[in-house]
């Protein structure tokens, strides 16, 4: 194992990786720790969506910017992450939501984000299999340049490119502890052996907790378990995906022909337990044929459980604190890690090599709950 | 025809992919499975999976541990929406 490195990352999903590859392309000697395998955690059991609509002003301009990165992502990193906009379509079921979405849509166009609102028949011309009465929908919003990308084939590629820069990642070994003296970060102590640095990225996920605990630094996140679920392959049949936060359902059609969505239920509570649910399977088919009855005759094969890195306020935790010189929190994604991942690691980027600070990381700061300067993003789904 | 021998049915995988995804360093049978969506169609890897552990070994020389098979999910066979919908018994 290396004796030294610049920059300890510590988590092998796409933030993690996207991390090092930013990092190692400016020229820095990067170590990635993950404990399982790339794209073991949450990165590996998401829905694959990139969304821009949100609620609050710092989510959409993450979103925004990550789009325009995503775009180039294939370009830059040499492999085809599968990105295609096929729009974010979200229902509005009564006049509470419509408001809400008016609001939306009026701060997202202020940033120059293309959104519009659809009536009934407009949802039907974008999404034709979709029953707007059974989904009691009085309209919706629509921006075409949400879509989708491949999770598992951005963080290969990502890790692929961040070797080529010169980084090393070890997979199978679990970081179990980090050393600090005089509030500043020293080493990173692993099971297989432990390596010099000054900065270490908690890129970890819902294990972010258990990392940030061992400098001594309290977080707010809890896990929370949620399941998704995968249909046969079926002819192309809408680009979209289809969101309700009331009914809290998404789905979409992937790249190869497979419907995959996810809603809440019950059962749904925190902690760390992967067992997936009968009643899941059953919510899950008696909205989703509700929505679009189309369905019905279509099999699911399999669903599966993925968990949320949980904030109070549903927004990530990013960049440094006073209390641990040389810890940088990246976590909290509550649900939206690989959407707003291409964006997060070029600030966080720019932080570490130029010390460059923007708005969005301040706002973003684990200090926010300390101040109580939170407002809540209300756009979450699943 | 030489290189066309299919290991994943559901996907359409081949002996060549698989070989050359292991070339590219993915040497851990959850990455490969990512990589190529081996044992992500309808038969789960009942098929593949046995087959492309086996390719793993011969080529890494490290044997793979039962326990890193990819986990079985429900409902394990297809089931249609429709009759997961259904409140029939």
């Amino acid at each position: 194992m290396k004796s030294r490195a610049d920059v300890v990352i510590v988590g092998g999903g796409v933030n993690g990786c996207g991390l090092a590859y930013n990092l190692a392309k400016r020229d820095m000697d990067v170590v990635v720790f993950e404990r399982d395998y790339l794209t073991s955690g949450a990165t590996g059991a998401c829905g694959a969506g990139i969304r821009q609509q949100w609620s609050t002003r710092d989510n959409t301009l993450l979103a925004i910017d990550s789009v325009k990165i995503f775009e180039k992502l294939s370009k830059e990193l040499g492999e085809d992450i599968d990105l295609r906009h096929g729009g974010y379509l979200i229902a509005i079921h009564d006049d509470k939501e419509m408001q809400q979405a008016e609001k939306n849509v009026e701060m997202q166009r202020s940033l120059g984000l293309k959104v519009d609102i659809l009536n009934p028949q407009e949802i039907n011309d974008v999404v034709p299999i979709l029953d707007v009465k059974g989904m009691n929908a009085i309209g919706a919003t629509f921006c075409p340049t949400d879509g989708h990308a491949n999770p598992f084939k951005t963080t290969f590629a990502y890790a692929n490119a961040a070797k080529r820069c010169g980084a090393t990642i070890y997979t199978h070994t679990e970081v179990v502890g980090i050393k600090t003296q005089k509030k500043q970060v020293t080493e990173v102590v692993t099971n297989k052996g432990a390596v010099k640095t000054n900065i270490v990225i908690n890129a970890a996920g819902v294990w972010s907790k258990d990392i940030a605990k061992m400098v001594g630094i309290k977080v707010p996140n809890v896990p929370i378990r949620k399941e998704i679920m995968v249909t046969e392959r079926l002819e192309p049949m809408f680009e979209a995906m289809v969101i309700s936060f009331k009914d809290g359902i998404y789905f979409s059609q992937q790249k190869e022909g497979q419907i995959i969505g996810g809603i809440p239920i019950p059962e749904q509570k925190v902690g760390y337990k992967t067992m997936p649910t009968v009643s899941f399977m059953q919510h899950m088919a008696r909205v989703l044929t509700r929505y679009a009855p189309v369905l019905k005759h279509v099999n699911m094969l399999r669903h599966w459980t993925g968990f949320y890195d949980v904030t109070p306020d549903a927004r990530p935790i990013l960049g440094e604190t006073k209390d641990v010189k040389g810890f940088i929190h990246c976590h909290g994604f509550s649900g939206h890690g690989f959407m707003l991942s291409p964006m997060v690691c070029k600030l966080l980027s720019d932080f570490i090599v130029d010390d460059k600070k923007s708005e969005v990381l301040e706002s973003l700061s684990l200090d926010r709950f300390k101040d109580k300067r939170i407002e809540h993003e209300m756009s979450v789904v699943g | 025809m030489k290189n066309k021998a299919i290991v994943c049915r559901c996907e359409d995988i081949t002996l060549e992919d698989v070989e050359k995804a292991i070339d590219e360093g993915y040497t851990d049978l959850e990455e490969l499975r990512k990589k190529l969506r081996i044992g992500m169609g309808p038969c789960q890897g009942r098929v593949c999976i046995q087959i492309i552990m086996k390719i793993l070994e011969k080529k890494t020389g490290k044997k793979v541990s039962r326990r890193d098979l990819p986990t079985s999910r429900p409902p394990i066979v297809p089931v249609s929406l429709g009759t997961l919908a259904s409140d029939e018994k």
